[in-house]
């Protein structure tokens, strides 16, 4: 089995109203040098083996998980014992 | 002309819908429960605005991957109308009918009223009832009714004309103001504000009455050389 | 995952654990008499949240027998999900109001959202269409950063549910006051709509047939919601978080579905939601109103989480789960239906001939109580009374306030967060959804129309709590009145109320003083008005911090039927040249008023008068005008008197006024006078108007000039453009939610 850990963010290029709303509030509470807030999700998926685990993510984070247009994604493998 | 109403689980203007074709109208009209969809026998489908799948994942994503999706492909493929309202126009960005996505609104919450809408294009067969440069006024409905596309996509919506409605007043951030757009062969329109909302006196708005009307005489106009 | 050991009967005997649950010792003796043992862990679980205020109506069961709860129209009074009204045309709506109180207190966003999918629910287990949702709001002051959390999540929460289940949001009220600050009230009213002969009923009748669970999974959420619902608001609350439900708005809408559908099968014995108290209340209640008993194998309960314990399963409140009994042998049957939707339902019991509620877990039997013990059976209390030294004296006090600048005082009025627009609030609600919207939020009752008749259904909320506060009694009938006035300068007689009954503790003789006032006088303005109490909901324990109670607050859902769409009445003056009249003059009546609230910071004096005989006579009137075609608009002069229903009237349009005023300005201008109404009318109708109600008195006109001009004796009173009050109307809401601090 193992445990993959997908990380979809926002694009660059792509307006991000409620992280600008954290970052707003982050400020308002005296906290400075906040640069910058994205918003994005994170997934845990269980996978029963390793084997192509990579190609079989790929396919569903382009099919599903996440949306090219205005997505990125990245994701982490643990292998669970 | 005969209408399929595709029903997702989650969708809640399915029967608004069917109520503006059917009830106010007066044309054939079905509603059809996604997973036993048959769309070869009808002429036009309508995938309406609501929750699909509650909006989990993206608004329309699970959806767009759904039994029912196949069989909208091969009908639009086909060159038969296709409309998406809300949730639909959602559906149809993410089974990538229609370029761009959709972001969550630019002040975050969720937002129904009226808004007035330029018409950008009159030429399509959704919108050949109303005037060159008219302004409508339609309800508007969703939280994630943000248009984005980049800047290529936009330049090729405008060459081809695929803009049909823009804001007058921009409510939720949409990319130049966008509410609307075809697909390049134009017989796919994805718009957020609600036609099927605007078609009788009684409930004070009437405007979106020529858009179906617009679907109809279309389909009667290209069907009358064949009967 | 091993079992935590539960807690033996004798523990729970010596180290008196039942107190944690909110049963007192003598409670506990009657659980023991009532079972001829000590309870073990579950079973008293079960006792707890069944006695509980919120179950059993304990301290506040003799009050609510007062109510007229009978008439003409009435299908179904109190005791199921929701009452049904009859409407003709074999339709009928069905309606309720809940709270959800301390929920939202705690988790504001969640608490909101799960008060809408409960309310949704106990009207569609009805069998009936939900075609509306009001909310009936109440906050402390927005100057304060906690409220203005609150009341921006509990916005959110009702919008982010309602909106996904698509049932149009379409009105309510908001009302702002301190009395409010640390105990926010959050009451959702649905109204349903039904064919006589689909009516169901929450029974589980027929020995030997199956109990079915269907919808979401069972976890460990919300645990005890319904006693924490009875207590008082402590610091500890916050850690209490885990009981506050979270809501799926996705589900419940599949459950609406599948549930509309299920009513027209044959197999359906009875259905009823799982409400406050989750898998015991709906079962022992069901088993309870048809004198059988009921059987259920926790086994079988399809669950969230591991490891679950029949204490937790049976106090879960987890959300979108129903309970049906179907006719034994057709299980698959009714499986089926819910299948389509993608849900589960599940045999997990059957229906008995001992009137007990047995319960196995595991192949042992953890629970074996009397059913009526839990309902029927519950402890009734008649709580002390006294009357608070407060009344005396407020009543011995006048107060007149003393106005340089009425100008500036409505200005001011406009902006005060009670009165102003409440767009900020219903723009984030999907008010359109299922196209019957008429009259849409913002108007002083919505209406729907009901497709394929001519006919509509008028809706609202009111309840002025600072006149209850000051004369319950009084402030009762006025919270009765002023909703049927609502309805009917909407075009809709009245027909029934809901009444969601928001007080501080019972145990507290004042408050409950307050109770008894307030259902004394709400009864009679029922009576009086013919518009009976057909559901409701009492929410009592609503005291923040340091034991301040909330004002009392009962509020009054009430629908009204419109005959013909043709009489559907909006507020708003329709065009330049209509005529304006005032039904009813102004007293001098400032207790409890905005303008008193705004310039003293406390609400003190006299409630204003309510005679009901007038009131009666001249809704009566106003109705009768508006079905002969003559009034243009109709709006009911509430909070801020004539000034502030004239402005309101004349915004939508950006219309000004010529009006003069005779008598003293303040009075006639900011006196919250009750049974008044402000009606315009074509000059061309004026005659008739004049004619149908004597009373009408002439105020003015509209103009085109955008003024809002106000003259006495050829003096100039108030001259001001409509634009700038408009904005300070529309912008004061806004404004406050979103500055900081």
């Amino acid at each position: 089995m193992c445990k993959v850990n997908i990380y979809i963010t926002l694009k660059e290029a792509v307006l991000d109203p409620q992280g600008k709303a954290i970052s707003q509030s982050l400020k308002d509470l005296d906290y400075d040098g906040v640069n910058d807030v994205r918003v994005g999700k994170y997934m845990q998926v269980e996978l029963e083996n390793r084997e192509n685990a990579e190609q079989k993510i790929e396919e569903m984070c382009r099919r599903l998980l996440a949306n090219p247009v205005i997505e990125d994604y990245t994701y982490t493998i643990e292998e669970v014992v | 002309m005969k209408f399929a109403v595709i029903v997702f689980p989650g969708s809640n203007c399915d029967e608004d819908m069917y109520h503006a074709v059917s009830g106010v109208l007066g044309e054939e009209a079905e509603m059809v429960w996604f997973k036993e969809a048959e769309l070869e026998a009808y002429d036009g489908v309508l995938l309406p605005g609501g929750f699909s799948y509650g909006d989990y994942l993206r608004s329309g994503a699970i959806a767009s991957v759904s039994k029912v999706i196949d069989q909208v492909k091969t009908f639009i493929a086909s060159g038969k109308p296709v409309l998406g309202v809300c949730n639909g126009f959602q559906v149809l960005l993410e089974m990538e009918e229609l370029p761009g996505a959709m972001l969550r609104n630019r002040d975050l919450t969720f937002m129904c009223h009226e808004e007035s809408l330029d018409i950008r294009n009159n030429r399509t067969m959704f919108t050949s009832q109303y005037g060159t440069g008219e302004t409508i006024s339609l309800p508007i409905a969703h939280g994630e009714g943000n248009y984005y596309c980049d800047k290529e996509t936009l330049e090729t919506l405008k060459a081809n004309d695929q803009i049909v409605f823009t804001y007058r007043n921009n409510p939720n951030g949409s990319t130049a103001d966008i509410a609307g757009i075809t697909n390049e062969q134009g017989n796919v329109l994805g718009m957020m504000p609600h036609p099927e909302r605007a078609v009788e006196e009684l409930l004070g708005n009437e405007d979106g009455v020529r858009l179906f009307e617009s679907i109809v005489k279309n389909w009667r106009e290209t069907h009358a050389v064949g009967n | 995952m091993p079992l935590v050991t539960e807690i033996s009967p004798e523990v729970i005997e010596q180290e008196q654990v039942y107190k944690e649950m909110g049963v007192t010792e003598e409670e506990f003796l009657h659980i023991k008499r009532l079972l001829g043992r000590a309870p073990n862990y579950t079973e008293l679980g079960i006792f707890s949240v069944m006695w509980s205020e919120h179950c059993s109506y304990k301290h506040s069961k003799t009050l609510l027998k007062q109510f007229p709860t009978e008439g003409k129209h009435v299908l179904q009074g109190p005791g199921e999900g929701a009452g049904v009204v009859d409407i003709g045309d074999n339709q009928a709506v069905v309606f309720k109001i809940e709270s959800h109180n301390h929920p939202s207190a705690v988790e504001p966003y969640q608490g909101a959202a799960t008060g809408v999918g409960g309310i949704l629910r106990d009207v569609f287990s009805m069998g009936a269409k939900p075609i509306a949702i009001l909310n009936s709001l109440r906050f402390g002051s927005l100057q304060q950063s906690r409220v203005k959390f609150l009341f921006r999540e509990v916005v959110h929460g009702i919008s982010g549910y309602g909106n996904c289940v698509g049932v149009p949001t379409v009105g309510g009220e908001v009302q702002f006051d301190d009395a409010y600050n640390g105990n926010p009230l959050v009451n959702a009213m649905c109204v349903g709509l039904i064919d006589h002969g689909d009516v169901q009923q929450g029974v589980a009748k027929g020995v030997g047939n199956t109990v079915m669970y269907a919808g979401a999974k069972t976890g460990r959420d919300g645990i005890h919601g319904a006693t924490f619902a009875s207590e008082e608001l402590s610091e500890d609350s916050e850690s209490k978080r885990p009981s506050v439900q979270v809501g799926d708005p996705f589900m419940e809408k599949l459950l609406i579905e599948a549930c509309l559908d299920v009513i027209h099968h044959d197999a359906l014995v009875g259905i009823q939601d799982m409400g406050a108290a989750g898998l015991t209340s709906s079962a022992s209640e069901m088993a309870s109103k048809a004198g059988t008993g009921l059987k259920m194998n926790l086994d079988w309960i399809p669950q969230r989480e591991t490891g679950m314990t029949p204490y937790e399963m049976m106090l879960s409140e987890s959300q979108e789960r129903m309970l049906l009994v179907v006719e034994k042998g057709r299980e698959e049957e009714i499986a089926a239906v819910f299948e389509k939707y993608g849900l589960e339902a599940v045999a997990v019991g059957e229906v008995t001939d001992d009137k007990r509620f047995v319960l196995e877990h595991q192949g042992d039997v953890v629970a074996d109580v009397p059913v009526d013990g839990l309902a029927e059976d519950a402890p009734v209390y008649q709580p002390e009374s006294r009357e608070p030294a407060y009344f005396q004296q407020s009543q011995r006090q006048s107060y007149v306030p003393e106005i340089r600048n009425p100008r500036n005082v409505l200005r001011s009025l406009l902006k005060q967060p009670t009165i102003a627009s409440k767009e900020w609030v219903y723009d984030q609600y999907d008010s359109m959804v299922q196209t019957n919207t008429v009259v849409k939020p913002g108007s002083d009752a919505a209406v729907l129309r009901i497709k394929g008749t001519d006919k509509a259904v008028a809706m609202t909320t009111d309840g002025n709590s600072r006149y209850i506060y000051l004369d319950p009694e009084t402030g009762g009938k006025i919270a009765v009145a002023e909703a049927a006035r609502n309805i009917v300068v909407s075009g809709g007689e009245p027909l029934a109320i809901t009444d969601g009954l928001n007080f501080g503790s019972p145990e507290n003789p004042e408050v409950y003083w307050q109770m008894e006032g307030a259902v004394r006088g709400m009864s009679e303005a029922c009576t009086k008005f013919y518009t009976p109490v057909i559901s409701g909901n009492v929410s009592l324990y609503n005291e923040a911090f340091g034991g301040h109670a909330i004002y009392p607050t009962p509020v009054v859902g009430m629908v009204g039927l419109v005959r013909e769409t043709a009489h559907i009445t909006t507020s708003d003056v329709k065009q330049a040249g209509d005529l304006l009249y005032v039904v009813g003059g102004a007293s001098p009546e400032f207790g409890g008023s905005e303008l008193q609230g705004m310039l003293e910071g406390k609400h003190y004096g006299q409630a204003p008068e309510l005679d009901l005989e007038t009131e009666h006579r001249r809704q009566q009137q106003v109705l009768e005008a508006i079905r002969e075609g003559v009034v243009s608009s109709a709006h009911d002069l509430a909070e801020g008197g004539l000034s502030v229903a004239l402005a309101e009237t004349l915004f939508k349009e950006d219309l000004g006024c010529e009006v003069e005023i005779h008598g003293d300005v303040v009075t006639e201008l900011f006196a919250e006078t009750q049974s008044r109404f402000l009606l315009s009318v074509t000059p061309e109708d004026a005659g008739q108007l004049e004619e149908l109600i004597p009373e009408a008195k002439f105020l003015g006109k509209a103009s085109e000039h955008g003024r809002f001009h106000i003259i006495r004796n050829g003096a100039t009173v108030i001259d001001e453009p409509i634009q700038t009050l408009k904005a300070d109307w529309k912008g004061a809401i806004p404004c406050m939610v979103k500055s900081e601090g």
